[in-house]
């Protein structure tokens, strides 16, 4: 049994159609894990009632509409799917690469990052793209992936005053987590680089790239690399 | 498709929203859509239009509006006037407009969002499953924006109405500046003992930061209970659900967020969104603590209303 993991799936009441199932009390990757399961299983058995499910870092909220089913009834359905878990395959999560271009005008606060820790820039660039990151959570904006597993020599705390704007593609780092921001938005996270890859496209199949419970790896690219991939973006 | 407005003065915030958009939050795609349920499904139906039809989502000032061709239109929601050619004409029912007409749409006396509906329904097209707007995100709707002057607004094909349809004067909603909202405790509750009593007991102020994002209320402190964190890890929040943030004043997320940090001390029920909806700031709020069960026999009972109402409209 993972560390803060439940024995047994706790319900919260969200609400007239919603309800908040947790699988954990603490942000953990066997929490996620079997949060991502439950999510792919529920997805699959599409269950009459249910309006959407959405996965959290260590929980599943379930909007379901209450003239078709019964919280008493949907909290059944979703026990017999947990001790059926062992049962079921589970796909293996995708795994992306996405390609970074770091420091200069496109991580701005890579030097504040890498003087905090003592660090090289190159120090702080090889250190960020080395592991394979789980995407806990997607929210916040669209298709913002809340990453956890930075290793702790570059953990640095927000800034002090959030950017009123942050581009498109730009890297983060806020204190333990590490994101990307796929939209221009405000944002208070240390941006270390950015990617040429359109994140989102809403006109895409699938307008996001991946999904919780996937794998990111950062790769640094040079700047002729970036505006080689961002021309072929435009053209996609 | 053919044209159905020109946009002479849009007003402050003119929107277009449907039912909104649903499967998507796990994206960070937040729902959108209507936020004054009854009023979007009865302007809807004034004018003939199934539920999933698009329509005007107007806040607190209407728009001056050039009519392009012969169709009906219907006004509900907040008391804003609504004019063809100076001359009023009235509100929850269906009004024949013929091209060259200027439709002009008041300042709210009461209430706070109006819906315009009109014959056929707006087109804009579909976005991830719904015509809604998500300014936030820049999608959906008119060019994922609020309308500006020089629009061109277009609207599906459909005949106008044989005979015209008006709500029944009893079924019309007020909106007293006194709001009492039913709210389910939880998901978060038990974070909360003497500020769960001071919340469901005190009248709470409704400040300008109201939006359909979330409404940020002002009235006494409401104190998480001794030994809780001071925020939880960060999930999703259901329309409705009441945040309680580190200034401890609450605030009533609605349609445009996904995600929450803080502990949430009741939801308000569905029935009662549309309520928020017409809230103004200065307007009193007070919450009403109320069971699942009870919750859903509400839901039930808002649901067989509306049903009742469109049939009646429809003839049926």
């Amino acid at each position: 049994m993972g560390a803060g993991l439940f024995k047994a799936a706790q319900f919260r009441i969200a609400g007239d159609s919603g309800l908040l199932v947790e699988y954990g009390d603490s942000i953990h990757p066997d929490v996620n894990h079997k949060v991502r399961s439950m999510s792919i299983i529920l997805e699959t058995e599409r269950i009459h009632g249910i309006k959407e499910i959405i996965p959290t870092y260590r929980s599943i909220l379930v909007v379901y509409n209450p003239l078709i089913i019964t919280p008493l009834s949907l909290k059944c359905r979703l026990s017999d799917l947990e001790n059926r878990l062992s049962e079921i395959e589970i796909p293996p999560p995708k795994r992306i690469e996405i390609p970074v271009y770091y420091g200069g005008s496109f991580g701005p606060d890579i030097g504040f990052v890498a003087t905090t820790h003592s660090l090289s820039e190159e120090e702080v660039i090889r250190i960020h793209s080395q592991p394979d990151y789980l995407i806990y959570m997607v929210g916040f904006t669209p298709g913002f992936p809340f990453l956890g597993g930075l290793p702790d020599i570059l953990h640095t705390p927000r800034l002090e005053t959030p950017r009123i704007q942050v581009p498109a593609g730009s890297v983060g780092i806020a204190n333990a987590q590490t994101g990307i921001y796929p939209v221009t938005s405000p944002g208070g996270w240390r941006l270390i680089g950015r990617t040429p890859l359109r994140l989102f496209d809403k006109n895409r199949k699938d307008p996001i790239l991946y999904k919780a419970g996937d794998r990111i790896r950062f790769k640094p690219i040079s700047e002729s690399e970036y505006q080689r991939l961002a021309v072929e973006q435009k053209n996609l | 498709m053919r044209d159905a407005f020109r946009v002479v003065t849009p007003g402050p915030y003119l929107t277009v929203q449907d039912q909104g958009r649903f499967g998507y939050q796990k994206m960070g795609i937040p729902i959108s859509g209507a936020l004054d349920f009854f009023s979007f499904t009865v302007a809807n139906h004034l004018v003939g239009n199934p539920l999933e039809s698009a329509l005007f989502e107007i806040t607190i000032l209407g728009p001056h509006l050039e009519v392009l061709s012969e169709m009906d239109v219907a006004l509900t929601g907040a008391e804003m006037e609504m004019s063809v050619n100076s001359i009023p004409v009235e509100r929850w029912s269906s009004i024949r407009v013929k091209s060259g007409d200027i439709l002009t749409i008041g300042q709210a006396r009461s209430g706070c969002r109006g819906y315009l509906a009109v014959s056929g329904g707006i087109e804009v097209s579909h976005v991830m499953g719904s015509r809604s707007t998500y300014v936030g995100g820049e999608l959906g709707g008119y060019e994922g924006r609020p309308l500006k002057k020089g629009d061109l607004i277009r609207c599906g094909k459909k005949k106008v109405l044989d005979r015209p349809r008006h709500l029944s004067e009893s079924a019309i909603p007020r909106y007293p500046q006194e709001i009492l909202l039913k709210a389910i405790p939880g998901p978060q509750d038990d974070f909360f003992d003497e500020g769960s009593a001071l919340f469901f007991t005190s009248p709470f102020l409704v400040t300008p930061k109201a939006d359909r994002m979330g409404y940020r209320l002002k009235g006494p402190l409401i104190p998480l209970k001794s030994g809780v964190p001071k925020s939880i890890i960060s999930e999703p929040a259901m329309p409705g659900a009441v945040q309680i943030p580190a200034d401890q004043q609450p605030i009533i997320l609605l349609l445009e967020q996904t995600v929450g940090g803080y502990a949430k001390i009741a939801t308000v029920v569905t029935p009662d969104i549309s309520k928020i909806a017409q809230a103004t700031p200065g307007d009193t709020i007070r919450f009403e603590s109320v069971s699942l069960e009870i919750a859903h026999e509400l839901f039930r009972e808002d649901h067989q209303r509306r049903l009742k109402i469109i049939n009646t409209l429809s003839g049926l």
